[in-house]
């Protein structure tokens, strides 16, 4: 999919040019891919005798399969694993592809957890930018009715595409991204445990997001039918569709892989003393989110792959005049895309933890419960799938337990909220950015999850789903809930990650820019939801003319806001104030060591002694870096980590 | 501890009260507002009527766990804020109480469930038939139309309108059916709506009140091009104009009632009107200039009509799929023009379109 564009840095093996792994050789192989493909497709349809024998379409649908595998090994993902299955030498502990020393280790496949989370934050906020923007087109779009600038199929196309990047090239993988450089310090280990999956996980995202965003120059448009591609309708449409159904499986891939490595790292690679109950709650927030991930994410891969063969081969999953099944669809879908929901909160959960009990120098209230309600929610959330099904003609009889399933979750998740105002109680509040977020989410989190049990009472529901209701809805718990999480663990890591400190006055302007132009875009799709309004429509009745005005004009608003984050980002990174090794005085692991931490992470193992947020008792620590067996004596060796 | 941190005097049990009562002001003021709020469009069933209560009831228990929480917020921010001099000062470490976590847990479970047996009580009573037999509707969806289909009292063939015809106060079954792709029979009037769903039918009743009235009719599931332009009309009526409409039909004749849409004197009805009305919705995909319309779904007439006969306008119109120009994907059109309109209707559009095609 992509070709090289970008400067070729010196090999770090022996070996030059187009053989050494790279993007000339990226770029080279993804040209072997093409021919590939276009050679499978014309001999294929020559043998059975198809006409034409030269089909673009067929030759692209194969492309979209091939070329991004023929692109992951040219940059040299499997290179290693090549060498070991042909019997090659290869060199376990070669790290000549670890740590970034200069910008231009960031193009390449690289085995350092810690350029790889940054990989991932970085390619995900570019593509929530691109994301963003075609939300922008949307509400110019909506702000009159009528037909303003686009037709209808590029509408449909915006909105579809919008979402897909949102989700699947921003929220799930920012977390990953979060979480990749966070966790292995957190539980003092050197690096992930598989780090060359790691490498290729990330590899593929990208791949998704070129594939996703170049669907706009397929003929016939980008992929209109929403993120939920429902069939029918998504068997019918243009070969736009395609580079969703096809961009998931990549996306998915990635996915899982990172689950896995995180299950392994967590369980296998905690420091001595690092018992469960002494984890900090980010590692098991993500170590729910990797069950939920490595259990679902196959179905959502199989839903695209119906649509694909329906689509592409003549399969007849959706068509019932020959068996097929429209409602089959849907409930394959959600089975993976009402945890997914949970896949784009829980992460964020750890990090509103993390920063709560920091920041309010207080220990996490509940903590057990903290992390058991953690657990109920990958455990509940695969048994409420159908209520997105509410009205789509499902036997009737499954809406009651789906019902009260759907209420119940918010048990859990109403534990995490109390808990948490439990932590600010009596605390001594830093009320900085990311503080500002954390609290920004408990409120507007609170108010999304509130709506979400409106949805959940099937009376209601069947009035107000698929009408703004639920988009308001949706974008009270991925904005408010999930953006205000990545935004506050943004700005918390940051100095972690770059070793500078980021403008703390741009961070608040950007905090109260966004939540109010956020509570103006969204609060009132609420009304015009119930009012009756529908959603992913290109044009509307005159009633709504005025709020969605209104709306249109918070959104830019929005938009606005986001770009004051991006440049307060960039000009830190390369001006800010240089960072301490641990400016908020935490006691988990990652801020016992420099900012940006050693290439290996940590220069002695680390010994765990204690729960991680002992924040009030004097003198207490999480970790020690003395030699095992010395661990009584309190060292004063560890900075700043004490009590007031 | 070596000190009370918050700098307020650190008694917890007057914090307690003090935002319990901003709390619970708080809440009322909210509850009051939420509740202010006109939220709902006109009402025309029963069934809706029930729905809007539960509404209510689910605003008056909602709204104070999200005022409570914010309160809580805020009060923190302001009572313990970290104040100069307290820059290496901790909170007290207090860890947990289980007395609080299972309040916390218990409590709203029970709430919760209290709710949800209320609303399975509510839907129980709006999808139950109450022993008299309801009456019929065949209601079919498409890329982008719906039909309505009526059972004869002649007993012949079917009766079909594209704009939904009811009595007042009766009791309405809707069949639903889609032909292509999903669609969503959503009436708001009505607070009810149903998955058009290929292969199956689906169903859903409704109650219409004794208040005449004219309502929208929409696609709720997102069904391709037109999906924005798939809005039609429900008229509920008087038994008597009901029944004078069925029995019109029925003798195979007749436009629609009570919209002014009467067919025009001469036995022609008129093109151009036929054209821009909401029932067949032309212009809502199709720019015609002459019209007025400026929908970018389909063609614009002015340039794929110019030059053609009536035979062509004719078939476009009956047969859209036969020859879809340029640049436009076949089945996007509705097929069933045949059907919903008046042979006199159809002569009509195809005059007026060839008079102003030339």
């Amino acid at each position: 999919m992509s070709t090289a564009t970008l400067p070729s840095s010196p090999p770090s093996r022996s070996r030059g040019g187009l053989r050494a792994p790279g993007w000339p050789r990226a770029a080279l192989f993804t040209l072997l891919g093409v021919a590939f493909s276009a050679a499978l497709s014309i001999a294929v349809r020559a043998a059975y005798g198809y006409d034409p024998t030269v089909d673009s379409e067929s030759i692209v649908i194969i492309g979209m399969i091939a070329t991004p595998l023929f692109f992951l090994v040219g940059l040299g993902a499997f290179d290693y694993w090549f060498y070991w299955a042909a019997g090659r030498p290869t060199r376990p502990e070669d790290h000549s592809s670890h740590g970034a020393h200069s910008w231009k280790d960031y193009f390449k496949v690289n085995t350092d957890h810690k350029v790889i989370g940054i990989q991932y934050v970085v390619t995900s906020f570019f593509f929530m930018l691109i994301g963003g923007l075609l939300a922008m087109l949307v509400r110019a779009e909506l702000a009159a009715p009528g037909s303003q600038f686009v037709d209808p199929n590029t509408y449909n196309g915006l909105f579809s595409v919008h979402a897909s990047l949102m989700i699947f090239l921003f929220i799930i993988p920012v977390f990953a991204g979060l979480a990749n450089y966070v966790i292995p310090l957190m539980i003092g280990a050197p690096d992930m445990a598989f780090p060359r999956l790691n490498a290729l996980s990330f590899w593929m995202l990208p791949v998704a997001g070129v594939m996703m965003t170049a669907s706009f120059l397929a003929p016939g448009g980008s992929f209109s039918t929403g993120w939920t591609a429902y069939a029918p309708l998504s068997t019918e449409v243009p070969i736009g569709q395609l580079f969703f159904s096809i961009g998931v499986q990549f996306a998915g891939a990635s996915s899982i892989a990172t689950a896995l490595n995180f299950l392994v790292t967590i369980i296998t690679m905690r420091a001595p003393g690092m018992t469960f109950w002494r984890m900090p709650l980010l590692v098991w927030a993500n170590f729910s989110t990797s069950l939920l991930v490595v259990i679902a994410t196959p179905f959502v891969a199989a839903s695209q792959f119906f649509v694909l063969f329906d689509h592409a081969l003549g399969f007849n999953f959706f068509v019932p005049e020959r068996g097929g099944d429209v409602l089959m669809y849907q409930h394959v879908f959600w089975f993976y895309s009402h945890p997914a929901v949970y896949i784009m909160m829980l992460p964020g959960f750890g990090i509103i933890s993390e920063i709560l009990a920091v920041k309010a120098r207080k220990p996490i209230f509940g903590y057990r419960m903290m992390a058991f309600s953690l657990l109920a929610i990958v455990l509940l959330g695969f048994t409420v799938w159908a209520h997105h099904m509410f009205v789509s003609g499902m036997q009737s009889w499954i809406r009651i337990p789906m019902m009260v399933t759907t209420a119940i979750i918010a048990v859990p998740t109403g534990i995490k909220i109390f808990s948490w105002l439990a932590t600010l109680w009596r605390g001594v509040l830093r009320v900085d950015t990311p503080m500002l977020f954390a609290l920004g989410f408990l409120t507007m989190f609170t108010l999304g999850g509130i709506s979400g049990v409106v949805l959940a009472i099937v009376p209601v529901d069947i009035a107000v789903s698929d009408t703004y209701f639920v988009v308001a809805h949706i974008h009270y718990v991925l904005y408010g809930g999930s953006m205000f999480t990545i935004f506050a663990g943004v700005y918390y890591w940051f100095p972690k990650m770059t070793g500078r400190m980021y403008h703390e006055g741009l961070g608040k302007l950007h905090f109260w820019s966004t939540f109010i132009a956020f509570n103006a875009t969204f609060a009132p799709m609420h009304l015009i939801g119930v009012k009756g309004m529908p959603r992913r429509i290109a044009d509307y009745p005159e009633q709504f003319a005025g709020w969605n005005l209104a709306i249109s004009l918070a959104s830019f608003m929005l938009g606005v806001s986001t770009l004051i984050f991006v440049y307060n980002m960039v000009a830190s990174w390369r001006g800010g104030a240089r960072a301490s090794a641990n400016p908020w005085r935490a006691l988990t692991l990652e801020w016992q060591v420099s900012s940006p931490p050693p290439i290996f992470n940590f220069d002695r193992v680390p010994t765990v002694v204690g729960g991680p947020y002992q924040y009030g008792t004097p003198g207490a620590v999480h970790g020690t870096f003395q030699p095992a067996g010395d661990e009584a004596a309190r060292p004063a060796a560890v900075p700043a980590s004490g009590g007031g | 501890m070596d000190e009370e941190p918050g700098g307020a005097g650190g008694d917890d049990r007057g914090h307690l009260w003090q935002l319990l009562a901003i709390g619970a002001v708080a809440s009322a003021i909210g509850i009051a507002l939420a509740l202010a709020i006109d939220w709902w469009p006109t009402l025309a069933s029963e069934e809706g009527a029930k729905i809007d209560t539960l509404y209510d009831v689910l605003l008056i228990v909602s709204v104070p766990v999200f005022v409570l929480v914010v309160v809580v917020v805020l009060y923190c921010v302001w009572r313990f804020r970290m104040r100069p001099g307290q820059e290496n000062l901790d909170g007290p470490p207090m860890h947990g109480n289980t007395r609080l976590e299972i309040l916390w847990t218990a409590l709203p479970a029970v709430l919760l469930v209290a709710l949800c047996t209320y609303a399975y009580v509510v839907l129980d009573d709006i999808e139950d038939a109450k022993g008299e037999a309801p009456m019929n509707v065949r209601v079919v969806g498409e890329q982008f139309a719906w039909t309505f289909f009526y059972e004869n009292p002649d007993g012949g063939e079917e009766i079909s309108s594209n704009r939904l015809y009811l009595p007042v106060d009766t009791s309405v079954l809707f069949h639903v059916q889609s032909k292509d792709v999903l669609h969503d029979f959503y009436v708001p009037a009505f607070r009810l709506k149903i998955d058009a769903v290929p292969g199956i039918t689906t169903n859903f009743k409704a109650t219409t009140t004794d208040e005449p009235g004219v309502y929208d009719v929409v696609c709720a599931e997102l069904c391709g091009l037109g999906h924005a332009v798939m809005r039609q009309t429900a008229n509920v009526m008087p038994q008597a104009e009901y029944d004078r409409w069925l029995s019109e039909q029925a003798a195979g004749g007749g436009g629609p009632v009570g919209t002014g849409e009467e067919p025009a004197e001469g036995g022609g009805a008129d093109g151009k009107a036929v054209f821009t009305s909401t029932e067949t919705g032309c212009g809502q995909c199709h720019t015609l200039e002459d019209a007025g319309t400026g929908g970018t779904v389909g063609p614009d007439l002015g340039e794929s009509l110019a030059g053609k006969d009536e035979a062509y306008i004719r078939r476009a119109i009956v047969d859209p799929n036969a020859d879809v120009p340029s640049g436009f994907q076949p089945g996007i059109m509705p097929g069933n023009y045949e059907d919903t309109l008046t042979p006199e209707e159809v002569d009509a559009l195809v005059t007026y379109l060839a008079g102003v095609s030339e």
